[in-house]
């Protein structure tokens, strides 16, 4: 009796169908790439009960088990219940595995649980997110990052949330080093200078990047109680025309930001076309073709921003064209 | 005189006290520490107990309640100057044993070097003292090595414990919040600190041939010249001028007096383009040997109160009491 396995259920299922007959591999998502030790074991244990041994780390924070035989799957399943709970996935039916994959695990750069730059814990963002979004079969990319350094390259995700902090000055406290000055140009935009012994922020050019005050030793330079962030959409990797996000809004805030990326799933049902291959398709491709008013309509519903919001109204990607031979 | 004191009767004696002094006391600035999500505990104004950190050494010292980080010494115009007013109020600072011997090395400086400082003095004059006892000493401390560990010339010391606090009173000006709030007479002791983890040992040779010792070039290598260690240090004085003239009205302006680092480029630079201290080994050096030799040469005891801020806030790991025992037991050698 010939192998009967229906490989678009599957690969929903979070497992994978492999180049060698038979054999797949099973994929644990990993919100925010953080995690309790313990599933380590987990994982561990699986690999070398059902798999080759080998665990393959991969580029969205995940594991991927590999060599696992297709009709071990639901055993896996079952002993990927426990890491499915550890973690909070949302999932419908327990014992079954991960529901969908098609919106991808969310990544995060290490955030500021322990990184100097972060400007917010990108791990839990990550998972709030995870939390509205999943399961769901439509195929987007987001990721959190900390500050402006980008270490998560959430600017090659359809939405990068990238960490910022609006500097607050106290000149009082101010003993004119400069530390902030030379900090941001050796660090940043070179958006400090000094006038009359006190700091002048250029606003045109502060990315709210943080290192101003990290480099303050005396407290005049602090970062602002609200967390703000900035939103850059459509940037992606692929076959076809590969490019960086572009700034949507800066200075925003997380909920406006949630709320854009549930309002862009309805917008990606309305209009993805209907011959997606495995109905997936990039959200950038979709935004080309029906045109980024559209998409801003959509975006913008039901969103009111914090006045210090800027949103930047018209957006136009260019990155690599293959039909002129990448120039 | 030592008392008693109930939760209710401390709350009455701050409210009582806010209203003739203003209290200036370690304070938690939520999220305004250096990285984000981090606090940092330094001088503000309180009017209650449970605003002040009790618990926990601050993070800068006091020295800003006496010596404003900027201070307007007068404004000008094209032929007159005036000085701003000093403060209204007399003041309560509230502060450890290490740091009141500090006050001793600011008023050396700013009251007894030649001349007494007319700004430093009229804040000084309206200033009073309250001890925080340091029953749990800190970790970086070295109070017990420094002879701080054990001030005696207090106003006032009170310590919260629990639902009861102590005090014990000093000042006879003081005395009377003390019967307003209804408190009782005890036997009131403060807390020192016996004992320190860090144990300092000064080095006794240093001299003129210590400036070439390979230890500071060593350190040189490692400091990024913040200034960070000056800023929160109880005795550092060191401060800078500047001329401002105003821009809409460049006859206009002020003259202030500005914390300045040691450490920090521009601290030596002289007219003609001249700076005498190049490099950080040579600021580092400098310091070090101004804390435990300089001062002392000329006032006969040590600046340095032991109180271990600059070890906990450098932000390369550079410890300056590390780096005295390291002198010290060279000299063994």
């Amino acid at each position: 009796m010939g192998m009967d396995i229906n490989t678009k259920k599957l690969k929903k299922n979070a497992f994978r169908v492999s180049k060698e007959r038979g054999i797949g591999a099973a994929r644990i998502r990993v919100p925010g790439g953080y995690l309790d030790a313990e599933i380590l074991g987990m994982v561990q244990e699986i690999s070398q009960t059902y798999g080759n041994g080998y665990v393959h780390l991969t580029t969205r924070q995940g594991f991927e088990i590999e060599g696992i035989r297709f009709e071990d799957m639901e055993a896996i399943n079952k002993k990927l219940q426990p890491i499915i709970e550890k973690l909070e996935i949302n999932q419908e039916e327990p014992g079954a595995g991960y529901p969908a994959s098609g919106t991808r695990n969310i990544s995060a750069c290490i955030g500021n649980n322990v990184c100097p730059f972060a400007n917010y814990n990108t791990a839990e963002l990550a998972k709030k997110i995870e939390k509205k979004v999943f399961p769901n079969d439509l195929h987007f990319k987001i990721a959190c990052t900390g500050c402006s350094n980008d270490c998560a390259k959430a600017r090659m995700h359809d939405f990068g949330i990238i960490g910022m902090t609006m500097p607050q000055y106290d000149p009082s406290r101010c003993v004119s080093c400069q530390a902030c000055i030379k900090g941001c140009r050796s660090l940043s935009v070179d958006a400090l200078r000094m006038e009359n012994y006190k700091i002048v922020r250029d606003t045109e050019k502060c990315i709210g990047c943080g290192v101003c005050i990290t480099k303050c030793p005396t407290r005049a330079l602090t970062r602002s109680k609200k967390k703000y962030y900035k939103l850059a959409i459509m940037g992606r990797t692929g076959k076809r025309n590969p490019r960086l996000g572009k700034d949507f809004l800066v200075w925003a805030d997380e909920e406006n930001i949630i709320k854009i990326i549930l309002n862009t799933y309805r917008f990606v049902k309305e209009y993805i076309s209907p011959n997606a291959p495995g109905g997936k398709e990039h959200i950038g491709y979709i935004i080309d073709r029906v045109g980024f008013e559209e998409y801003k309509k959509w975006a913008l519903d039901g969103v009111e921003l914090m006045p210090e919001t800027i949103l930047n109204d018209c957006i136009y990607w260019d990155g690599i064209h293959f039909d002129n031979q990448g120039k | 005189m030592g008392y008693q004191l109930t939760k209710t009767q401390m709350d009455e004696l701050f409210r009582e006290l806010s209203e003739t002094y203003d209290l200036y006391a370690p304070v938690l600035m939520k999220g305004e520490g250096c990285f984000s999500e981090t606090d940092v505990v330094r001088y503000g104004k309180v009017t209650s107990p449970d605003e002040i950190v009790w618990d926990r050494k601050s993070d800068y010292s006091y020295k800003e309640t006496l010596l404003p980080i900027n201070e307007t010494l007068f404004y000008f115009t094209e032929d007159t100057a005036s000085v701003p007013q000093g403060p209204k109020r007399d003041r309560l600072v509230f502060l450890r044993s290490c740091d009141l011997y500090g006050v001793k090395r600011l008023d050396e400086i700013y009251l007894k070097n030649g001349f007494s400082d007319y700004y430093y003095a009229r804040i000084r004059e309206r200033t009073k003292f309250v001890l925080m006892g340091c029953g749990t000493p800190c970790k970086s401390g070295f109070c017990v090595s420094m002879g701080t560990n054990r001030a005696e010339n207090y106003d006032l010391y009170i310590k919260p414990d629990g639902e009861l606090g102590y005090a014990d009173c000093r000042c006879g000006e003081l005395e009377e919040y003390f019967r307003k709030a209804g408190a009782v007479e005890a036997r009131v002791v403060p807390d020192y600190a016996e004992e320190n983890r860090e144990q300092v040992t000064l080095p006794k040779k240093l001299s003129n041939e210590s400036f070439t010792r390979e230890i500071w070039n060593e350190y040189g290598a490692r400091c990024i010249g913040c200034g960070r260690c000056n800023f929160v240090c109880p005795t550092c004085t060191c401060f800078t001028m500047q001329d401002v003239f105003y821009r809409d009205n460049e006859k206009a302006g002020e003259r202030r007096r500005v914390w300045a680092s040691c450490q920090v480029d521009g601290y030596t630079d002289i007219a003609g383009g001249i700076s005498f201290r190049k490099t950080q080994g040579e600021r580092f050096r400098f310091k070090v040997m101004h804390k435990i030799y300089d001062y002392e040469k000329r006032f006969g005891y040590p600046m340095c109160v032991g109180c271990g801020r600059c070890d906990d806030v450098c932000p390369e790991y550079i410890s300056y009491s590390n780096c005295i025992n390291r002198l010290a037991k060279e000299e063994e050698e």
